[in-house]
């Protein structure tokens, strides 16, 4: 789908030494992507500003102390970025550490990937390195908040927020590596803003939110994507006819997803979209 | 704003605090009492997010913590979320969501003081009081090096009172409170008994110290107070910066970014209004310079901060300043109120058409706050963590709107730049640095302080002012963000230590003898990074955890592997994360263990 907006005027930039062109006002992902180069992300998110808060996505620009976010720093004409070197390399290969030790990225896709590509050890810290783990809290039957799976994106949050809810029921709470995501004083989900349209769900990049079925589903050893199908379809509830995507299991829907290049909904549902299934 | 409130009701008292600071709420929806009439329309409630810090200190200062009934009702007050304001109250280490007793006493554990023996303060105050936490805490520096080891205590109440004490043992707090809030501010020794130089000649950013009452606008005037604004109405803005772009000045925060390109950019913004934010949040460890000038030179600080507005086109200039500077808030806050009813602040300030106000907000303890997109968010309301740059703050800073934000001591080197004249000032110092520069010299020495030295002095040359304690070790250049060094001859220079692989910083010098444990101290300064760390960015939020955690092992056993480690992790913090606390978390660290040896 091409966005309408007024044309834009195109600058080049230099992708690890190729001429992009690309128009003024992308980001350096964008750059990358139309050059055909792979970086990596996590924290960010085709529906939702860039946090630039995982900082795996880091790339060297010329001139640049310090290395650059590629998922929100705009190019500039004349750019010099280079997303293999040596340098960016190593932060990416240590970010992954840094994550790694910390965080469960077991259902983070891809991730066991990068770790490989970049030589990352996240045992390397031994075994008494802190962590974030604690027991997942299940304190409703929709969805399971794991935060030992949680990398603090701020995806969540933003998402719940005010770039697409506003229904603000979590918030970032804490400092350092204290620093969670939180409901106000901690309350049950139940007891807060909450209104269960599950778009936290949907942009969680590691698991860390998940549907209670395939919380349960894991737990028991029973998920297996490979078995699973993928349909889209309409919503049936209301006139707005939002795209479901159901995933399918053992003729079961285990999961409801939304395609985020929906000009409309980007990916977002209300909780009978999401979760209302039950009728099928 | 559609909220959800959880309905806990706050009790009298704490309504009554927030009461004070908003005023009555004008209805039901705000938080008032409901009436059947009220249901009956739809009042539209105007977000006041900015006065959400304000009012969670106005809680904390009246009953010590916030409850969920008064966290509720702020909320309700101002339009906020309540998850967020959680989230914002959280971050402050000097705001409490659980109930603790009005009097909390803080014991600094920081590098200058961690010099003078703050470890067995520490342990004394333990032995009395018990486990830290609830009555007392131990605390990032307090900013009263020259006094270490430092404590302060805040006992909340109406009014709330802080007593700072210095040199501290441990036992000088009598044990439980007195009366909720009725004793008196104590005693504590006028701002001058940490300028050693205090009455000299050849001072310029110190000359009224100790010198010239700081309640007195008349004392400040007679001293040549106010002649640099009159001057500067007589260059005009374009003028103004003009002169502050010749003197040469640079930021003296740590930065060193020319002052006068800031200004000018910020006063070219076709963007309105712009903002003057003047950073008082001084919180490196060793660091008490801003402290010394906003206790003993008030005015100047308020004069500096008109000049800059009039020059960058801001009528309005906050003034945001650590909430452990009890005395310094007070001061401010008098010379302010002189100030405005001289017709020297507000409108029209000397009958020249310029208006201009200061609003003055305090900190609750977060060393990223001085950071200066943090500053903004802190301000604004929103957790005090930095924003990514670009934008930077001359084109989107403070409520997204261009915003000129310096350090107390740039502004205060404003006023003998006009005063004298860019050739005079810029003839101070040497080609790179102009000006003098103050300097925060603590830990082994005589007579610890903040001298006045042109740019140019070696350290040996302050070192002999101060008069070095013991067999010298090292010096801590530049806080814990800084560098140690071992040579004496640096020149102090923002080029001489540069090119001496280390850093001026905010100007800490802080002293070590042969009788201190360099690996107690670069454990302190791994605890700091990683308490003080906002949280935001994966390097410096674990990053700074796995530095302190090899520290830890190094100090038991030393490993190459440790190591190896830690500057791969240290390489990682400095390249990719977002601010400057991630960035410099290891350069002292890695300067100790290059220059140092001390895991040989």
């Amino acid at each position: 789908m091409i966005p309408l907006q007024p044309p834009r005027r195109l600058v080049d930039v230099q992708i690890d030494g190729e001429t992009v062109r690309v128009p003024e006002g992308s980001t350096i992902l964008d750059a990358c992507h139309a050059a055909g180069k792979d970086v990596p992300t996590l924290c960010y998110g085709d529906t939702l500003t860039p946090k630039n808060a995982c900082r795996v996505c880091v790339v060297e620009v010329e001139g640049s102390r310090t290395l650059a976010p590629a998922c929100s720093r705009k190019v500039e004409a004349g750019m010099n970025v280079g997303t293999d070197t040596e340098r960016a390399r190593h932060s990416r290969k240590v970010v992954l550490e840094l994550l790694g030790s910390s965080v469960d990225l077991s259902t983070t896709p891809e991730a066991a990937g990068w770790i490989e590509e970049y030589g990352a050890e996240p045992g390397r810290f031994g075994d008494d390195a802190a962590t974030v783990e604690q027991p997942a809290k299940v304190d409703n039957d929709l969805y399971v908040r794991d935060y030992s799976k949680c990398i603090m994106c701020y995806k969540c949050v933003d998402a719940c927020g005010d770039q697409w809810q506003n229904s603000f029921a979590i918030a970032v709470a804490g400092r350092g590596f204290d620093s969670h995501i939180s409901t106000e004083f901690d309350a049950p989900l139940t007891d807060s803003a909450c209104v269960y349209c599950g778009n936290c769900v949907e942009v969680c990049p590691t698991g860390a939110l998940s549907f209670k079925s395939e919380f349960d589903m894991r737990a028991a050893g029973t998920w297996d994507e490979s078995q699973q199908t993928r349909t889209t379809t309409i919503c049936s509830y209301c006139g707005v006819g939002c795209n479901l995507t159901l995933h399918v299991q053992d003729n079961k829907i285990v999961k409801v997803t939304s395609p985020h290049d929906n000009p409309v909904t980007k990916g977002n549902l209300c909780v009978k979209g999401r979760f209302g299934y039950g009728y099928v | 704003m559609d909220l959800r409130f959880r309905d806990v009701e706050p009790s009298a008292e704490e309504r009554a605090a927030v009461d004070a600071l908003l005023g009555p709420p004008a209805t039901g929806w705000e938080g008032g009492a409901r009436t059947e009439a009220e249901l009956r329309y739809a009042a539209r409630s105007e977000t006041a997010r900015d006065l959400l810090l304000p009012a969670l200190h106005a809680v904390n200062d009246r009953v010590g913590w916030i409850s969920e009934g008064a966290l509720d009702y702020i909320c309700r007050r101002l339009t906020v979320p309540p998850a967020e304001a959680y989230g914002v109250a959280s971050f402050y280490s000097l705001l409490s969501l659980k109930p603790r007793p009005a009097r909390v006493l803080h014991v600094c554990t920081d590098l200058a003081c961690q010099a003078r023996g703050a470890e067995d303060v520490r342990k004394r105050v333990e032995e009395r009081l018990g486990p830290a936490g609830s009555s007392w805490q131990a605390s990032p520096c307090l900013g009263l090096c020259e006094r270490a080891p430092a404590a302060l205590t805040i006992e909340a109440g109406l009014p709330p009172a802080t007593q700072v004490y210095g040199p501290f043992q441990g036992d000088e707090v009598t044990a439980p409170v007195s009366t909720n809030g009725s004793g008196p501010t104590g005693w504590e020794p006028p701002a001058e008994a940490a300028v050693p130089q205090a009455g000299q000649d050849g001072l310029v950013l110190l000359k009224r110290i100790g010198v010239v009452d700081p309640a007195s606008l008349d004392g400040y005037r007679a001293a040549g107070g106010y002649a640099a604004l009159r001057r500067a109405f007589q260059l005009g803005p374009a003028g103004v910066i003009r002169e502050v772009l010749e003197s040469g000045l640079v930021g003296r925060g740590g930065a060193a970014f020319p002052t006068g390109r800031k200004w000018d950019a910020t006063a070219r913004q076709p963007d309105h209004p712009h903002y003057l934010v003047c950073n008082a949040d001084e919180s490196e460890p060793g660091t008490f310079k801003d402290r010394v000038i906003m206790e003993g030179d008030p005015y100047a600080l308020i004069e500096a901060m008109t000049i800059a507005a009039y020059a960058t086109g801001c009528a309005k200039g906050y003034l945001y300043i650590r909430g452990e500077y009890p005395r310094a808030i007070r001061r401010l806050e008098h010379a302010m109120a002189t100030a405005r009813a001289r017709g020297l602040l507000g409108a029209d300030i000397l009958g020249q058409g310029f208006s201009f106000d200061i609003e003055l907000r305090r900190g609750a303890g977060a060393y990223i706050c001085g950071e200066e997109t943090a500053i903004f968010n802190s301000i604004e309301g929103f957790r005090g963590e930095p924003r990514s740059k670009p934008p930077f703050p001359v084109e989107k800073g403070l409520f997204g709107k261009p915003t000129v934000v310096n350090n107390v001591e740039t502004l205060v080197n404003v006023l003998p730049i006009l005063e004298h004249g860019a050739p005079a000032y810029a003839s101070i110092g040497t080609e790179g640095s102009t000006g003098t520069k103050l300097f925060c010299v603590s830990g082994s020495v005589d007579r610890p302080g903040i001298y006045e030295l042109p740019f140019g002095a070696t350290l040996r040359e302050l070192l002999d002012l101060a008069g070095p304690a013991g067999t010298l070790k090292a010096v801590l250049l530049g806080g814990a963000a800084g560098a140690f060094v071992t040579d004496l001859d640096v020149p102090l220079t923002f080029e001489g230590t540069r090119a001496a692989g280390a850093t001026l910083g905010s100007g800490v010098v802080l002293v070590l003898d042969d009788t201190v444990d360099l690996k107690h101290i670069l454990l302190r300064i791994a605890e700091f990074f990683r308490d003080e760390s906002c949280g935001q960015c994966a390097p410096c939020r674990v990053g700074t955890v796995r530095q302190e955690e090899a520290l830890h092992r190094l100090s038991e056993r030393v490993d190459e592997s440790d190591l190896l480690l830690l500057r791969e992790v240290g390489r990682t913090m400095r390249d990719a994360s977002i601010c400057g606390l991630g960035q410099t978390a290891w350069n002292a660290v890695e300067s100790a263990i290059d220059r140092l040896g001390v895991y040989k």
